[in-house]
């Protein structure tokens, strides 16, 4: 769940990181009002749940108070990525001797969180990271024991970054990475962190992106921001047919079907267990086919359930197979599956062998569901089949590689 | 009616037999018995929930209650 750029500083704040003067302005009236308080020239910025607000012109600098009301005109209509401003943020612009990359966030390889710090901040670190390795560190520290400065010290120091420099920084970067595990973040990132040419260092930008399933855990903090019970903070919203995903999940408690998004390809998917629809995902575009949709299923969910996802899958048009492919499950039933997804192609209207590109879900129950599939002629594998040749399998069967 | 997958019979014995409907009802984790005054009703669209966990079975004197598996036959 991302956080708008004044929301991440109102959290920064709190942990008192050094900020420049500024204020959300919400209408040209304001602008021109907090610009006035600060004294000086101000930068204007969208605020948006996206990057890329100075290429598509929605970050304006402004002399002085008067200049900020026309600016506040242009800036909020813009579009950024397709999202459309909420406010703008005027803060004070501050003469910059050195900007500093920081970011937190979780290295999933690892299972762990990860610092990365470079002396290069402000423009895009994977170039830095790769024109210039000897700039970038990446340090990984525990979520479960005690960290201390010493780690983003270190961190710190390994770029090169030395004497009061290294020491002003450190209280900084340590203080990040407190408030990514305190609030259970996926991301705290400040870019760039600048030092100002009178020797002071300050966040000039940062972002924020809390698990969504930790909302509960901080209702607290999100009151206290504004952050609404129902925003979901998506980089988009979501489709009718994400929706109708939703409501399929919601509407029977057993097991999981749905996340559901939606993507423009051919072939629908019924994926799931264990990370497997992300592999699964991953693999049918490694084969050329075209999904018409990421979902999840797993933890048993009932037939109803299976039904019905299969359903809506097959409703949106431009589905012409389905690939109902899982990691090898436990406390999924195959059975139940197979069941859900034939009744689900025949309710549909449609032939379980002609629409069911292939049905590779090994494990609990297998043999029970292989009978299903049999009965109904649709093609299976087990787990001889390894997950990217099932995807393989069926993007085959819609005529191969279709990009 | 049977489900798509699933059927379930009871002898006429025991689906007027309230107290066994109770009980049936009671063990059945996917809800296919519901039990009323005069005995037991197969609720029809629960029937390919059957998780052929065989609890019904159990529950019943032997051969009294069938699970059958549309798709063997």
């Amino acid at each position: 769940m991302r956080f708008y750029e004044y929301e991440s500083k109102a959290l920064f704040a709190r942990h008192r990181l050094p900020l420049g003067k500024g204020g959300v302005a919400r209408s040209r009236e304001e602008a021109a009002s907090v610009a006035r308080e600060i004294g000086g020239p101000v930068v204007l910025k969208s605020q948006v749940l996206s990057g890329g607000r100075m290429k598509a012109g929605a970050v304006k600098f402004a002399d002085g108070p008067d200049e900020c009301p026309a600016l506040f005109d242009q800036i909020l209509p813009i579009e950024v990525n397709g999202q459309k401003a909420r406010s703008v943020l005027v803060e004070e612009k501050s003469p910059v001797a050195q900007e500093y990359f920081v970011s937190v966030t979780w290295d999933g390889r690892r299972k762990l969180p990860v610092l990365l710090f470079s002396d290069m901040g402000g423009i895009d670190i994977e170039e830095v990271a790769e024109k210039h390795p000897e700039h970038v560190s990446k340090t990984h520290f525990s979520s479960i024991l005690p960290i201390t400065p010493r780690i983003a010290k270190e961190a710190i120091a390994a770029t090169g970054v030395s004497g009061g420099h290294l020491n002003k920084l450190t209280p900084i970067v340590f203080e990040l990475m407190k408030i990514f595990l305190e609030y259970d973040l996926t991301l705290a990132e400040v870019n760039p962190l600048a030092r100002l040419e009178d020797g002071r260092f300050i966040v000039l930008d940062g972002h924020v992106d809390m698990e969504a399933e930790a909302r509960g855990r901080h209702k607290a903090l999100l009151a206290e921001l504004g952050v609404g019970e129902d925003e979901t903070r998506q980089a988009r919203e979501p489709t009718a047919f994400e929706i109708a995903g939703r409501k399929v999940n919601e509407v029977d408690h057993r097991g999981v079907a749905g996340n559901v998004v939606e993507f423009d390809g051919n072939l629908g998917l019924v994926i799931g267990a264990g990370g497997g629809s992300l592999t699964l995902f991953d693999a049918v575009r490694k084969h050329g086919g075209k999904p018409a949709n990421y979902c999840e299923i797993g933890g048993n969910p009932s037939v109803t359930k299976a039904c019905e996802l299969t359903k809506l899958i097959l409703s949106k048009p431009g589905v012409e197979k389905i690939a109902v492919m899982m990691n090898v499950v436990s406390n999924t039933r195959v059975d139940i599956v197979a069941r859900g997804v034939v009744k689900g192609c025949l309710e549909s209207g449609k032939d379980p062998k002609d629409v069911i590109a292939i049905f590779r879900i090994p494990g609990s129950w297998e043999d029970e569901g292989f009978k299903i599939l049999e009965k109904y002629g649709v093609e299976y594998c087990d787990r001889s089949i390894s997950m990217y040749e099932a995807a393989g399998k069926a993007v085959a069967k819609m005529g191969g590689a279709t990009s | 009616m049977p489900g798509l997958f699933i059927d379930v019979k009871v002898a006429d014995a025991v689906a007027k037999d309230p107290e066994l409907a109770k009980k049936l009802e009671e063990v059945c984790p996917v809800s296919i018995f519901r039990a009323n005054d005069s005995g037991v009703e197969i609720v029809e669209e629960n029937l390919d929930e059957c998780v052929l966990c065989d609890l019904c079975i159990q529950a019943a004197p032997d051969g009294q209650v069938q699970v059958v598996k549309l798709y063997e036959s």
